[in-house]
C-alpha cells in the first residue's frame, strides 16, 4: 500500500519535524475531542431548554440586531432548588460509590494477596482468572447479577429449594445490589493495583518481622499494611472515581432509594429532554471529582518519579 | 551435658529435590561455627530450619536442651540476619532495631536505652533517625546485625553476612564480627560460600556439598587433614596423585608406578588397594639438583605466576602427573627456576594426606 | 506465607466466587429449556438457535464489531504516538497538558464524556456541517478517544523496559530515527501493541454509556440492543448471548495466557 517513495519519506523525515508530529496528533485530537467538549458541556450549562434541534438556545450569537447571549445561570438555581432531586442523589452517589469501594477493598486485598503469594503457576492462573471478567462485558456482568439477585432469580430458588429461607428474599434495588454490582464490576480494577505492590514485597521482610517476635497480626499491622498503602490509594481512587459517575449499575439494579447521579443526568437528558440542565448536572459531577482526580494524577507523578513506592513513615506500634 | 545446640538427622525435602539430607550436628555455646560450602549445598536451607522458618521433613533439632519442633520463628531464642539484611523500608534505623524489642513489650526509657546501646555497639551512634534508604552498603549491614541482636537471642544465625560488602570492608569486618561475637559471648552459625571468610571467623567449620554434611573440624584440621578429596580440593589449592598401594609397613604405604610416592599412613591399607594422595602446595619444595631424599620427583616448569612474597608454579612429570607449588621467595644460592626448566619436587611422607575417595 | 491463612483464604475465595458465580449461574441457564433462572426445564440448544435468527442482535453485533476494530486501530496509534512521548522526548514543551490530557479520561465518569461529546458533535455540525448527523462515525472517534488513553498506558509500560542499547547498536550501524523505530522498536514491543489494541477494542466493544448518547438512527450498538432489552427483564436470549461472548473472551484470553507462558517458557529454556 505505500509506494518505495513514501516509504523513503517516511523514514528520512527528520528528527525534529518527526517529534512535532508524534506530540501534536494526540495533543490536538484530544485537545478537540475530549477538552473541548467539556468546554462547551460548560457553555450549554449556561443556556435554557428549547423545543428544537439542538434542544438548547444558542449561548451566543449574531444577530440582525447585534450581538446577543442567551446567558443564564437558571440550570443551576434549579439544581440548588430542588436540593433533594440533584444533590441527594449527588451524596448519595458519593456515599455509595465510598462504601462501594471500601467493600471492593476488603475483598480484593486477601485476593491480591493470595495471588502475590502464589508460586509462579497458581499466580498465573489467578490471575488470568481475575483479568477474564474484565475482558468481558460489564452489562453482562450485572445482566448476570440481576438473574442470581432477583426475587425469582437464582439465590432466591436456591434458598427456597433448600429450605433456608422461607420467602424470597428482596435483594434486587437496595443497596446490597448496588454494592454486589459494583464489586463486580470493579473488583479486577482494585486487584491490580494492589497486586503490584504486593509482588513487589519482600518475602525475607516477612520472615524478618516473624523471627524479632512479631505475630500474623502484628506482622499485618506494622509491616504488610504501611507497605501496601500505595497500592491501596491507587485502587481506592480507581475504583471511587469512575463509581461516582456509574450509571448502568444503578439502572439495572437498583430503585427509586438508590439514585445516583448518572442515572439523574441519564434521565434528565433522554427523559426530560433538558440537556442544560444535564449539562448542569455534569459540571457538577466533575466538579465534585476534581479533588480526587487531581489527587490521583498527584499519586501518578508520584509513583512515576519514584521507581518504588514511597510508603509513608509507619509508627510502629 | 548436652551440647548447646543438637540436629540429629535433619532432612529437608523440598517437593523432589533433597536440600538437607541427614544431618547431624553438635554446636557448643559460645562458638563461632561455620557452614562452608558451595551454593545449592544447603546451607541456608539448614539455617532457615535452624529459625524455624521451615520445618525439617525429617529429624529434631534441640536448642539448649528445648526441643524446637513446632516452635515458631518468634517463639524461639533464635534470630536471623538475612543476606539481604531485609530492613524494613519504612522505618527509621532506630525503629528497625527497636522492633524485635517492641515485639516482646518493651516501651519508653527502656526501649530507647537498649536501642541506644546497641547502636553504639555496632558505631552507628548518631545515625538513629535515618531510613535503611539512606545508608551505604556497611551501615546497612550494620544494622542488620544489631536488629538481630537485639533479644538477646541464644543463638544467633548469619546467612551470609559479608557477601555484600566489597573486598575491604568484608576484612575489616570480619574481625569486628568476631570482636562482637566474643564480647556477647552468643552463639553465632555463620553460613558462607567464601573460605577464606570461613577459616578466619569461625571456630569450627562444617564443610557442605549436595545437603550433606562432610566434614566438621577446626580450620586447621580440615587444612591440614581433610577426610575426602571433595573438602582437600574445597580448601585452598592442593595436588592430587592417584595410586595403588605397592608396599606397605606399620607406619606408612608407598604407591607403585613411576613416581613411587611414600606416605605416612597409620589406616589398614592392604596392598593393591587404589588411593587418592594429596599434598598442600607450601609442603612441596622445588629445586635445580636432586638430594637423594625419598619422594623426589623429577619435573618440568609448565607454568608460573611470581607473587612477589612467593611464587606459585605448576609442574608437570614426563607421565603427566600435575603437581601445583608455592615457593617462598628465598635467598637461595640456586637461581629460582623458569618456564620449561628442568628440576626436582621434593615432600615429607608426612605431609602427604592419604584419602581412599 | 501462611499468617492469617484461614481468614485470607475464605475472603479471597468470596471475592471469587461473587466474581463468577452469577455469570456460571447464567451459563448454566441460557441450556436451561424453560424460561425462569429459578426453574430446570430441561436442557435445549433453542434460544442459541433463536440468536442466530435474531437480526437485530445480528446487526447490532456486526456495527459494534465494524466500530471496535476501526476505533482499536486508531486507539492504538495515537496511544502509540502518547506513550512514545513520554518515555522518549523527555521534558517537551506541552508534556504537561499532554499528560493531563492523556490521563483525565482514565478516570471520568463515561456520562460525562458521552454527554460532553455529543455537544460538541452537534455544534460541530452546526459550524462546520461536519459531522452530519451522529451515526458509526462519531461513535468510532469517541471511542478512539478514550481507547488511546488506555492504549497508551500499555505500550508505555513495556516502552520503559525496553533495552536502548539495540537502537543504539541499530544507529551505531548506520540507521536513521524512523527507521529504527519501524523496524526495530515497533516489532519488538509488538505483543504490548497487540494488547492494548485488544484493550481498546474490548473498551469499544463493551461501551454502553458513551455510545448511547452519540449514536444516531441505525447505528446501535450490540450493548445498547443488550440494555434496551435488559430494562424490560431477563431474556433467555440474552443468556445465550452473553453465554458465547463470554466463553469466546474465555478462549481467547486462555489461550493467549497460554501461549505466552509456553513463548517464556521455551525463551527460558533457550537461554
Amino acid at each position: 500500500m505505500m509506494g518505495r517513495g513514501m516509504w523513503k519519506y517516511l523514514v528520512n523525515v527528520p528528527a525534529v519535524t518527526g517529534r512535532r508530529l508524534v506530540i501534536a496528533l494526540p495533543l490536538i485530537w484530544l485537545a478537540v475531542f475530549f477538552f473541548l467538549p467539556l468546554v462547551e458541556t460548560l457553555q450549554v450549562s449556561f443556556t435554557s431548554p428549547r423545543r428544537g434541534i439542538p434542544p438548547y438556545e444558542p449561548l451566543w450569537g449574531i444577530a440582525d440586531d447585534g450581538f446577543f447571549t442567551n446567558f443564564t445561570t437558571g440550570n443551576y438555581a434549579l439544581l440548588l432548588q430542588y436540593w433533594s432531586d440533584y444533590f441527594g442523589p449527588a451524596f448519595n452517589s458519593i456515599k455509595l460509590a465510598f462504601f462501594s469501594t471500601l467493600v471492593c477493598l476488603l475483598f480484593a486485598y486477601p485476593m491480591a494477596w493470595l495471588i502475590a503469594r502464589s508460586n509462579e503457576k497458581w499466580r498465573t492462573i489467578l490471575l488470568v482468572l481475575v483479568m477474564l471478567p474484565f475482558w468481558t462485558s460489564s452489562l453482562l456482568r450485572i445482566y448476570a447479577l440481576i438473574g442470581s439477585l432477583n426475587p425469582n432469580g437464582f439465590i432466591n430458588a436456591a434458598g427456597l429449594w433448600l429450605g433456608l429461607i422461607d420467602a424470597p428474599i428482596q435483594m434486587m434495588q437496595t443497596d446490597f445490589s448496588i454494592y454486589m454490582g459494583m464489586v463486580l464490576t470493579y473488583l479486577p480494577l482494585m486487584i491490580l493495583p494492589l497486586y503490584a505492590v504486593m509482588v513487589r514485597l519482600d518475602a525475607d521482610l516477612l520472615d524478618a518481622a516473624a523471627d524479632l517476635g512479631g505475630s500474623g497480626v502484628q506482622i499485618f499491622r506494622t509491616i504488610i499494611l504501611p507497605l501496601t498503602v500505595p497500592g491501596i490509594i491507587a485502587g481506592s481512587l480507581l475504583v471511587f472515581i469512575p463509581a461516582v459517575g456509574e450509571f448502568v449499575i444503578p439502572a439495572l439494579l437498583g430503585g427509586p432509594d438508590q439514585l445516583m447521579m448518572g442515572k439523574v443526568l441519564w434521565t434528565e437528558f433522554f427523559r426530560n429532554r433538558d440537556w442544560p440542565v444535564a449539562s448542569a448536572i455534569a459540571m457538577l459531577l466533575l466538579a465534585i471529582l476534581t479533588v480526587p482526580i487531581i489527587y490521583a494524577r498527584y499519586q501518578d507523578g508520584r509513583d512515576a518519579a519514584a521507581e518504588t513506592p514511597n510508603p509513608k513513615q509507619a509508627e510502629t506500634g | 551435658m548436652a551440647p548447646f545446640i543438637r540436629l540429629k538427622s535433619i532432612s529437608k525435602q523440598f517437593a523432589d529435590v533433597v536440600a538437607v539430607d541427614d544431618v547431624s550436628l553438635d554446636i557448643e555455646k559460645g562458638e563461632l561455627f561455620c557452614l562452608l560450602g558451595a551454593s545449592g549445598c544447603g546451607k541456608s536451607t539448614l539455617l532457615r530450619l535452624l529459625a524455624g522458618f521451615e520445618p525439617p521433613t525429617k529429624g529434631t533439632i534441640e536448642i539448649d536442651g528445648q526441643d524446637m519442633a513446632g516452635v515458631a520463628p518468634a517463639d524461639r531464642p533464635v534470630n536471623f540476619m538475612f543476606q539481604s539484611y531485609a530492613l524494613f523500608p519504612h522505618m527509621s534505623v532506630a525503629n528497625n532495631i527497636g522492633y524485635g524489642l517492641r515485639r516482646a513489650g518493651m516501651r519508653g526509657t527502656e526501649l530507647a536505652e537498649r536501642v541506644d546501646s546497641l547502636l553504639k555497639l555496632v558505631r552507628l551512634h548518631k545515625l538513629g533517625g535515618r531510613k535503611p534508604h539512606q545508608l551505604s552498603g556497611g551501615q546497612r549491614q550494620r544494622v542488620a546485625l544489631a536488629r538481630a541482636l537485639a533479644r538477646r537471642p541464644k543463638l544467633l544465625l548469619l546467612d551470609e553476612p559479608l557477601a555484600a560488602l566489597d573486598k575491604k570492608l568484608r576484612e575489616d569486618t570480619q574481625f569486628e564480627l568476631v570482636d562482637i561475637q566474643e564480647k556477647l559471648g552468643t552463639t553465632f552459625i555463620v553460613v558462607t560460600h567464601d573460605q577464606e571468610e570461613a577459616m578466619t571467623l569461625a571456630g569450627r567449620i562444617g564443610i557442605m556439598d549436595a545437603g550433606q554434611l562432610v566434614q566438621v573440624d577446626a580450620p586447621r584440621r580440615l587444612y591440614e587433614r581433610p577426610k575426602s578429596s571433595f573438602v582437600a580440593d574445597f580448601l585452598g589449592t592442593i595436588s592430587f596423585v592417584d595410586g595403588v598401594v605397592a608396599s606397605r609397613d606399620k607406619t606408612s604405604i608407598t604407591i607403585g608406578g613411576d613416581l613411587n610416592i611414600c606416605a605416612a599412613c597409620g589406616d589398614d591399607l592392604p596392598v593393591g588397594a587404589a588411593v587418592k594422595l594429596a599434598i598442600r602446595p607450601e609442603k612441596i619444595t622445588l629445586s635445580r639438583s636432586k638430594s637423594g631424599d625419598v619422594n623426589e620427583i623429577e619435573v618440568v616448569v609448565e607454568d608460573l605466576a611470581y607473587l612477589g612474597f612467593a611464587t606459585n608454579y605448576r609442574v608437570k612429570t614426563a607421565s603427566g602427573q600435575m603437581f601445583k607449588l608455592q615457593q617462598q621467595q628465598r635467598r637461595s644460592l640456586d637461581p629460582p627456576l623458569s618456564w620449561d626448566e628442568k628440576g626436582y619436587v621434593h615432600f615429607d611422607p608426612q605431609d602427604v594426606i592419604v584419602l581412599q575417595h | 506465607m501462611g499468617r492469617m491463612n484461614g481468614l485470607v483464604l475464605s475472603l479471597g475465595a468470596l471475592g471469587f466466587g461473587i466474581l463468577y458465580l452469577p455469570i456460571i449461574v447464567m451459563v448454566i441457564f441460557s441450556f436451561n429449556a424453560g424460561k425462569l433462572v429459578s426453574v430446570w426445564s430441561g436442557a435445549s440448544l433453542k434460544w442459541y438457535a433463536g440468536l442466530l435468527e435474531n437480526d437485530q442482535l445480528l446487526s447490532a453485533f456486526g456495527t459494534s464489531l465494524l466500530i471496535a476494530v476501526w476505533a482499536a486501530t486508531i486507539a492504538t496509534i495515537f496511544g502509540i504516538c502518547i506513550a512514545v512521548a513520554f518515555v522518549r522526548f523527555g521534558n517537551f514543551r506541552s508534556r504537561l497538558a499532554l499528560s493531563a490530557i492523556a490521563s483525565a479520561p482514565l478516570v471520568m465518569p463515561e456520562i460525562v464524556t458521552g454527554l460532553s461529546m455529543l455537544l460538541l458533535f452537534i455544534s460541530m455540525e452546526s459550524l462546520l456541517g461536519w459531522p452530519s448527523g451522529r451515526g458509526v462515525d462519531t461513535i468510532i472517534i469517541a471511542h478512539a478517544t478514550f481507547g488511546m488513553c488506555f492504549a497508551a498506558v500499555v505500550i508505555q509500560a513495556r516502552l520503559r523496559d525496553f533495552d536502548m542499547a539495540i537502537e543504539e547498536a541499530a544507529a551505531d550501524l548506520g540507521a536513521t530515527q524512523p527507521f529504527i523505530f519501524l523496524s526495530i522498536t515497533l516489532p519488538v514491543i509488538a505483543p504490548a501493541i497487540v494488547a492494548a489494541w485488544l484493550l481498546a477494542f474490548t473498551l469499544s466493544f463493551d461501551d454502553l454509556v458513551i455510545a448511547s448518547f452519540v449514536s444516531g438512527p441505525g447505528s446501535s450498538t450490540l450493548p445498547i440492543v443488550i440494555f434496551s432489552k435488559v430494562r424490560l427483564g431477563v431474556t433467555p436470549e440474552i443468556n445465550a448471548l452473553a453465554t458465547v461472548m463470554i466463553v469466546v473472551v474465555a478462549v481467547a484470553v486462555i489461550g493467549a495466557s497460554w501461549g505466552i507462558r509456553r513463548r517464556l517458557s521455551s525463551r527460558d529454556q533457550n537461554q
